[in-house]
């Protein structure tokens, strides 16, 4: 038996729906007889079809204007919710999707979950699963209180199906009074220019830690060799903190979890707190200098060596294969 | 300009965490320490008072039987005092009673312009305590910042996004969630960590807060461990020393991979 009705916070990625949201929607056709979206943004129509066709009847949407998604979302949502009364809300355990629910959870004076990577229903209770300590342990945890529940997902942790849905109807839902959070506004909007594909959607990540020696390094080896291998570049939460790359890359625990099929460490130790964003991926290729680092305990090739003498010597020998 | 720096106090994450199998929460018996996440936002409010001219830090903790060996190292860094909140209805809170209690730390302070944070504890990772603190306080939240600017009566950051990053305002007071990397965080000098050993520390339990033990700990999380087993283990494959060609090695898996 399912729940009856499951909303899922859609985010967009350009003019599309954000592959984790697709993932969120599939998911929840499994467990509520309703699928729902709620979506913050000002382009809503375009969005019918895709999350029509992976289960969503209806789409709420709420154009925050120049507010912050999450802040308008949690107002508005807490409207919704009362006259809707859905089950269960998944959110993304992305930027805005953790606002949104941070929000939602305090309106509604309810708990929420964050970082599952499994949801399932058991009678009319509502289980999300979580990995902890690095990934070894799995624990399941059961909402206990009354409805709504709340869960932050990890993208990537259910596949994306077309449920074969036609389009969803769009139910367009005025901006509600966010109170005194409604006075962060958006002043302006940059798109950094990436070249290559997206960190969390690669099918080559590599990534760089602790072992490149200086901020300097990331360019030659990290990227470089992502660029060869038409592949996106990451980062331990070692470099992040100190300062060589900006967040966005950090691939860990606290940070993206990515599952590609071939993911390449470079200098980097492997502690538990990065091991858990890329243990996921079909192929693991380290190269370290310290032989008894834990990231040769997950990798299919492991290299002891000085990351600053093969990886140039990899790069040249790629180059002269294209 | 007054700031309030929200600091956890976390096991080292250098040991390997386990949870208690009587009472399914991770285990705190070891020394606490100072969340490293947490130094760039006191670090960053250190700055933000400097620049400013006037004012001062305050840290707002929650922890466990008094702990405050996490909050002297923040206090040596250069912060002027702090509130820790310590209570046994805590053991079990999740991220909302967290934010509960860290909200109304906000409160008792008073007087306060801007609350900082981290992106979200190495131990807990939710994400979502600053939001659910910015709600409870009725505070806007501008989050994932990874740059800061505060003058005017206003705060000026730049939020990661997806896609790049987005220039967000709001009038003060606000919070304010800092990325790892924003600033460098400095090391507390002797001097500081003499000095740290005298700053006050207001010691209070959640009666002092105006909370209820229903609204916190394992009553407020309204949540149950049900199951916990061990995850699949991953094999270690191929391991190989650089003789000076183990690139071709590499050249040869990436092949079979057809990466290359």
């Amino acid at each position: 038996m399912g729940i009856a009705k499951v909303w899922v916070y859609a985010e967009t990625d350009g003019a599309k729906p954000h592959s984790s949201t697709l993932e969120l929607l599939t998911k929840a056709r499994e467990l509520g007889d309703t699928v729902e979206a709620v979506y913050v943004g000002a382009d809503a129509d375009t969005l019918a079809g895709p999350l029509g066709e992976h289960g969503a009847t209806t789409v709420y949407a709420v154009d925050p204007g120049d507010g912050l998604p999450g802040v308008i979302g949690a107002a508005a949502l807490k409207e919704l919710v009362a006259t809707h009364q859905p089950d269960l809300i998944l959110v993304a355990q992305s930027y805005d999707g953790r606002d949104a629910i941070a929000r939602l959870s305090a309106v509604l004076d309810r708990p929420v979950i964050t970082n599952g990577t499994a949801v399932s229903v058991d009678a009319d209770r509502v289980i999300v699963g979580t990995a902890a300590f690095g990934g070894n342990t799995l624990v399941d945890t059961a909402f206990t209180g009354p409805a709504p529940y709340l869960a932050a997902i990890r993208p990537k942790s259910f596949p994306a199906e077309p449920s074969g849905g036609g389009p969803a109807t769009v139910e367009k839902v005025a901006a509600a009074d966010a109170g005194r959070a409604g006075a962060a506004k958006v002043l302006e909007r940059h798109v950094e220019e990436r070249e290559g594909p997206k960190l969390e959607e690669a099918t080559v990540v590599v990534s760089g830690g602790r072992g490149l020696g200086s901020a300097e390094a990331y360019e030659p080896l990290v990227e470089e060799l992502a660029k060869l291998l038409h592949g996106a570049s990451g980062a331990s939460r070692a470099i992040v903190d100190a300062g060589w790359v900006p967040y966005a890359k950090q691939v860990g625990q606290t940070g993206k979890v990515v599952k590609p099929k071939l993911y390449v460490a470079l200098g980097i130790s492997g502690a538990t707190q990065h091991l858990v964003g890329m243990k996921g991926s079909d192929n693991i290729l380290a190269i370290n200098k310290d032989g008894e680092a834990p990231i040769f305990s997950v990798a299919d090739l492991g290299v002891i060596g000085d990351i600053h003498k093969v990886v140039p010597k990899l790069i040249e020998a790629i180059k002269a294969k294209q | 300009m007054n700031i309030a720096v929200c600091v956890k106090q976390i096991p080292d994450p250098a040991v390997p965490g386990e949870l208690d199998p009587q009472t399914k929460t991770l285990k705190r018996e070891g020394k606490l320490i100072l969340d490293e996440s947490d130094s760039f936002g006191v670090e960053m409010a250190l700055q933000l008072v400097d620049k400013a001219g006037s004012g001062e830090v305050t840290l707002i903790s929650m922890a466990p039987n008094n702990e405050v060996s996490g909050l002297r190292t923040a206090l040596a860094m250069g912060a002027a005092k702090a509130v820790l909140v310590s209570d046994p209805a805590l053991a079990g809170s999740d991220a909302l009673s967290t934010a509960k209690v860290l909200a109304k730390a906000v409160e008792r302070i008073g007087d306060i312009d801007l609350v900082l944070t981290a992106t979200e504890s190495t131990d807990g990772y939710t994400g979502t305590v600053p939001a659910q603190i910015a709600q409870l306080i009725d505070w806007p939240s501008l989050t994932f910042a990874k740059h800061v600017e505060v003058g005017d009566g206003k705060v000026t950051i730049q939020r990661q996004t997806e896609a790049g990053y987005d220039e967000v305002e709001a009038t003060l007071p606000a919070v304010v969630s800092v990325t790892a990397g924003v600033v460098e965080p400095r090391y507390p000098s002797f001097k500081g960590i003499m000095a740290a050993k005298n700053k006050p520390v207001d010691e209070c339990a959640i009666a002092d807060l105006g909370l209820n033990a229903d609204d916190v700990g394992w009553a407020g999380a309204r949540q149950e461990i049900i199951n916990i087993a061990a995850a699949p283990a991953r094999e270690a494959g191929e391991k190989i020393e650089d003789d000076g060609n183990a690139h071709e090695r590499v050249v040869a898996f990436l092949e079979a991979l057809k990466v290359i």
